[in-house]
């Protein structure tokens, strides 16, 4: 699951793609393919722009749904919290420390 | 040469006329019978004798596999021009219509899509 986020997250277009979804969530094929040619000027083809969407789906970072007759698409953003957290050392501040938190740095 | 007359295709006439005058704005231009479906054109307001614009039925059966494609990915069918599209999009959805797109700002125009209730997604645009 970890190694397809990465993978997703590897591509430049992908991530312009999240970008996008960021600013607005609930996209067609459309809104997204318009966005990246006249904001980015990718003007790549509607497939490969959907082959993109498919990546990042499977990573669990893009959601899409039927909404009536319209497919849209949603940011997941639950697999970032997962890798960001990953190297993250475990929390310490169960032993007390002589110094306040913003004193450590400096020492 | 210019463009006379472009269509859509509606999946019910009556319907269609009533979405496209009474909601969006067109006024009825010629209403012919032919058959069971009529000749059925509509024409901005602001321009009776321009492009009109024909409501067609999409009972013929490439049309409805087409149409569906279309709108799963949010393609518009056709797009018309407005003085502002936000003021419009916000007209409009008061009135209750759906969009598949809000109001999007691309540089020197802005768009916004929205359902024409017939099965056709319908864009609407000004430039700056």
């Amino acid at each position: 699951m970890a190694e397809d986020v990465f993978k997703a997250l590897a591509d430049s277009t992908r991530r312009r793609i999240l970008d996008e979804l960021v600013e607005r969530d609930g996209q067609t094929l459309f809104e997204i393919c318009t966005r990246l040619v006249t904001k980015h000027g990718l003007g790549l083809s509607r497939q490969a722009i959907s082959q993109h969407l498919a990546v990042l789906e499977s990573a669990g970072l893009v959601r899409s749904r039927r909404q009536g007759r319209y497919k849209i698409h949603d940011l997941n953003t639950k697999p970032l919290e997962r890798i960001i957290t990953r190297w993250l050392k475990p929390d310490t501040t169960e032993e007390p420390h002589e110094d306040p938190p913003h004193q450590r740095l400096r020492r | 040469m210019k463009i006379h007359l472009t269509s859509v295709f509606v999946d019910d006439q009556d319907k269609a006329l009533r979405f496209y005058t009474d909601v969006l704005g067109f006024a009825k231009k010629h209403e012919i019978p032919l058959g069971e479906d009529r000749w059925l054109t509509v024409v901005s307001p602001e321009d009776l004798d321009g492009t009109e614009l024909l409501l067609e039925p999409d009972g013929h059966p490439a049309v409805k596999p087409y149409k569906e494609a279309l709108v799963k990915d949010g393609i518009p069918a056709a797009s018309f021009a407005v003085e502002d599209v936000t003021a419009e999009f916000n007209r409009l959805r008061e009135l209750g219509v759906r969009f598949t797109q809000e109001p999007l700002e691309m540089g020197p125009v802005t768009t916004a899509v929205l359902d024409d209730t017939c099965g056709n997604l319908i864009q609407i645009v000004h430039s700056k």
